[in-house]
């Protein structure tokens, strides 16, 4: 009970993850490492933090192993002999359907994807943001209101009308397509997610430049986007990774050449025909899974802001 | 002159023109495919549209259709079965880390970053790496097997009756980091005098969970849950992933069989009529939040 943290922490939202500050001398008494209560808390955690190792230890050994000995060992063994062949035919070689040319494919069409799709979905959600906070019209609130609704509205309900907007523009089963379809189901969260940051900022801020004659486009530019870098930051992080994850609108709105990455990996994972090649598959994953891990990674305590920004999405 | 809107009296639409037009995709996308595209579904799930939509009205024929259909009851059952366990053990196990990261523990970020480094994960990833340690020639099993105890069985994904267990094994690997983080920002928002004055009374640390910590957490997990609970109607990837919908249709959920009627068994009526359920599904746990959450005149927190 008294190592329970010491500090008031007055805390709005995700930012309070961060741990607390001045840890230092003025912390509760200290105590023995090695108490019973210790070895109890540690224990549980590190068991905890095993069982989600696990998947990535056993994904990455069996990406390293031959298939002779997949099939003697177990999967939790270190490989004996170390093969980076798997990587390469998963990128290179594997097969879905009658194209062999790998994951590669689908990795650079998840970027011709991810790219596009993460600008233009900011882009209209910033700006809409900025004029939702600041220069509020009839309607916009209303509007708004649906949007944010419209998120928990599931996908398969919306899905076939924008196949047949897509089908009549003449864009069904392209790129430009998904783009669009992930620009449009990116927009609740993203303007919500700059609404409540532009609205945040200080008022009076924006009635001086407004006095000073500046307009919409130029308070934007040259008031709050340079204010907001770390919301925007946010934002990139939620998109590439909610984009690059994408299965569901993948699979309905292109065609077997422009597969995202997620699509063509489980077909390749999942196809029927010929030997499973259980190693393969495992580099094709851990491939897959590496863009939002690296972003995961690199990114750090503003993924947490990210990703509790983007749950609410649901 | 337009752009001034206090010289003379411009024509009212084009006052503010520029946030109007800054609104325009928001405006698009609310109206004609949150509205529109949710009313056409809606609409068309009572003509019965084959391979294209088309106006030959049938009544609530697709929905009796759906529900005498075997493969979307157990689509029902499945998600019922799977909701109320996904619900219940991410928000345990969620809320038990989160309370233990709160201990003032050392590495608190690594913990924090190992438990979350799943959600960054895409569900067709994490269906397929739990379809390999699941596997029943190689996996937990056969491990276990060659460790000497020979009749152990544990092969979820080829087992019918269980294969919804497989499935919610690797939602809960993917999901409980985000609950945990989301809980641990709850208990951080707990007043510290609160702990003390329980201490005082000597009250023990279970019971002030229980009994004090929880109930002040309520707006937590109440966001918590709806962010669960609308996650747990869309599942799809990791089904499709992990299992296929298999063995047979043991493991098939409501929106795989929406895609798979709209897009492959081109019943389109069948597709609607079973999306426009999901609505129903999702509209019955959105709506007593929103009323909780905003009616009665009271702000969110």
């Amino acid at each position: 009970m008294a190592d329970v943290g010491t500090f008031n922490t007055t805390v709005a939202g995700i930012d309070a993850v961060a741990p607390r500050l001045g840890e230092g001398p003025s912390g509760a008494k200290p105590r023995p490492a090695l108490s019973s209560r210790n070895i109890m808390l540690y224990g549980t955690l590190t068991i905890a933090a095993l069982y989600y190792l696990l998947p990535l230890y056993v994904m990455v050994v069996t990406s390293l192993k031959g298939m002779p000995e997949i099939r003697l060992g177990n999967i939790f063994s270190p490989p004996m002999e170390i093969t980076f062949e798997p990587w390469v035919k998963a990128w290179a070689e594997a097969c879905t359907g009658l194209n062999c040319d790998g994951l590669s494919r689908g990795f650079w069409n998840s970027v011709r994807i991810t790219v596009p799709s993460v600008i233009i979905s900011i882009a209209i959600a910033s700006v809409n943001g900025y004029a939702l906070a600041n220069w509020r019209f009839k309607g916009s609130e209303l509007f708004f209101s649906i949007l944010i609704i419209g998120a928990f509205i599931p996908y398969q309900v919306m899905i076939y009308p924008i196949v047949i907007i897509l089908r009549e523009i003449g864009i069904y089963g392209t790129l430009t397509g998904l783009v669009i379809v992930h620009s449009i189901f990116g927009m609740p969260v993203l303007t919500l997610l700059f609404r409540n940051y532009f609205v945040s900022l200080p008022e009076e801020l924006f009635k001086a430049a407004r006095v000073d004659g500046a307009g919409f486009w130029q308070i934007f530019l040259k008031i709050m986007l340079p204010m907001s870098l770390p919301i925007f930051v946010v934002a990139m992080i939620l998109q590439v990774t909610g984009i690059w994850n994408d299965f569901l609108f993948g699979v309905v709105f292109t065609r077997p050449d422009t597969y995202p990455m997620t699509v063509q990996l489980n077909n390749i994972v999942n196809s029927v025909q010929g030997v499973k090649e259980y190693n393969v598959n495992m580099a094709a994953t851990i491939l897959t899974g590496l863009v939002p891990l690296i972003v995961y990674f690199v990114s750090g305590r503003l993924f947490v802001r990210g990703i509790a920004a983007g749950a609410v999405k649901g | 002159m337009t752009g001034q809107a206090q010289a003379g009296r411009p024509i009212k639409l084009l006052r503010n023109l520029n946030a109007k037009i800054a609104s325009i995709p928001m405006i698009l996308t609310a109206l004609v495919i949150f509205v529109g595209g949710t009313f056409w579904t809606v609409f068309y799930s009572f003509t019965n549209s084959k391979l294209l939509p088309r106006l030959s009205f049938v009544g609530i024929d697709q929905y009796e259709r759906l529900w005498a259909a075997p493969r979307w009851v157990t689509a029902i059952e499945n998600l019922a079965l799977y909701g109320v366990l996904s619900l219940i053990f991410s928000l345990v196990i969620g809320f038990m880390l989160a309370a233990l990261m709160d201990q003032k523990i050392r590495f608190e970020n690594t913990f924090r970053t190992i438990f979350l480094y799943p959600f960054a994960l895409s569900f067709i990833v994490t269906g397929l790496v739990w379809q390999w340690v699941l596997n029943p020639d190689f996996g937990i099993q056969s491990v276990v097997r060659s460790m000497g105890w020979t009749s152990f069985t544990f092969n979820p994904l080829y087992t019918p009756e269980i294969v919804i267990y497989g499935i919610l094994i690797a939602a809960l690997w993917q999901g409980t980091g985000l609950v945990m983080c989301l809980m641990l920002a709850g208990l951080r928002g707990i007043d510290e005098d609160i702990w003390k004055a329980a201490r005082v009374d000597g009250i023990p640390m279970w019971k002030t969970y229980l009994f004090i910590v929880i109930p002040m957490m309520r707006p937590v997990f109440i966001t918590t849950i709806v962010i669960i609970a609308s996650g747990i109607v869309k599942v799809y990837d990791l089904v499709v992933a992990q299992t296929s919908g298999g063995p047979g249709i043991s493991s098939e959920v409501p929106a795989k069989y929406v895609y798979d009627y709209m897009f492959q068994a081109q019943n389109l009526g069948q597709g609607f009529a079973a999306s426009t359920m999901m609505l129903v599904t999702v509209a019955i746990i959105i709506v007593p939040w929103a009323y909780l959450e905003f009616g009665g005149g009271r702000k969110r927190g």
